[in-house]
């Protein structure tokens, strides 16, 4: 897993968004086995009490689930993932199009500059 | 919550110069705290009346519910600003050094970051640099089993790399029942790994509190808070 941070903005909710983007990437795989708390903590270079906060927030969510004395796994709810995937990319629309607004386009105009981006880099 | 560092009306001055006025703070274990301020705010005497070097004028300080004394200098792994070793001495000696006084010393653990960092025990500390000598040190004073690390200024000297290294070094070796102390200038280099923050200016507590708590209030980082707080 590669950890991206922007110091601006509380790490451990920088660290669930990358966790669920995981997820949602099949990166990472239901039923598959986190590494330890503080394993995490160190390849990210943050705190391991952050990261324990994340990963404890993203189990009461459902997306992880936890083994006493064996770890913490990926749920296997199918339904999730795809869950997630809508939210990233309702996301990703969002920023997208508010980034067009600021250089003055309006919404149908943006649909038109993507459809011909995208029949333009074929 | 568990407190384990805890100071009560502390305050401190060089003759008549106050440097420490009423200070109060209290400190959990199992976190990892910066001490924040710009220079001449008192950080260093603060670390070092935890460390049992400097004596304080008056307040209340403990360590575990012990004072100051020889049983909090058995639970407390301080790095100074500097480092003290003897530029005669070996890498090794020095490692000899720490063995001999500290009972929590790991010697195996010393041992492992030093080749890890490609660090000869045969060297001579004059024939280091003084990033690798600054390394050296925090290698011993991280080997220590404490319940407090206090860390003066522990990148000062240290390449971004290095920097890296050194606070994985200080993820992977404290425990749940340990605080980690840091005071630093360096301030983008650390928030990533801190718990809590406190800011400090002459001698006096700006405030105390969690990093994430700050951005999510403020919507900024630690370092940019600092450089507003303390704007000259």
């Amino acid at each position: 897993m590669e950890w991206n941070f922007d110091e601006n903005t509380p790490i451990y909710l920088q660290i669930i968004e990358q966790i669920k983007k995981c997820i949602a990437t099949g990166e990472l795989q239901a039923d598959e086995k986190l590494p330890a708390v503080r394993e995490l903590a160190v390849t990210a270079g943050v705190n391991p009490n952050t990261m324990q906060k994340a990963l404890s927030q993203l189990e009461n969510e459902g997306y992880l689930y936890s083994i006493r004395t064996s770890g913490r796994y990926v749920s296997k709810q199918a339904d999730k993932s795809q869950q997630l995937q809508k939210e990233l990319t309702k996301q990703y629309a969002d920023a997208f199009i508010e980034n067009m607004k600021s250089l003055g386009y309006e919404k149908d105009e943006v649909v038109k500059i993507l459809a011909d981006y995208i029949s333009g880099s074929k | 919550m568990d407190v384990l560092v805890e100071c009560k009306g502390l305050k401190k001055s060089y003759g008549k110069i106050p440097v420490i006025k009423e200070l109060d703070l209290s400190l959990e274990r199992g976190r990892i705290i910066g001490i924040l301020g710009p220079n001449g705010s008192g950080k260093t005497t603060l670390i070092k009346i935890l460390a049992g070097i400097l004596n304080k004028n008056d307040g209340e300080v403990t360590i575990s519910g012990k004072s100051i004394g020889i049983e909090t200098k058995k639970i407390v792994s301080y790095l100074p600003e500097r480092t003290y070793f003897s530029p005669n001495m070996r890498v090794k000696d020095t490692i000899n050094f720490f063995e001999d006084f500290y009972e929590d010393f790991r010697r195996d653990r010393a041992e492992q970051m030093l080749e890890s960092l490609n660090i000869s025990k045969n060297s001579k500390i004059k024939q280091l640099s003084k990033g690798t000598r600054e390394k050296v040190q925090l290698v011993l004073v991280m080997s220590r089993e404490a319940e407090v690390y206090l860390l003066d200024e522990p990148m000062g000297g240290v390449d971004p790399a290095a920097r890296d290294y050194i606070l994985k070094t200080i993820l992977t070796n404290y425990n749940e029942n340990a605080s980690v102390i840091i005071t630093t200038h360096l301030i983008s280099d650390v928030e990533k790994v801190l718990d809590d923050v406190v800011f400090i200016k002459n001698g006096e507590i700006v405030f105390h509190k969690d990093v994430d708590v700050i951005r999510e209030e403020k919507n900024m980082s630690i370092d940019s808070l600092f450089r507003e707080v303390f704007a000259c």
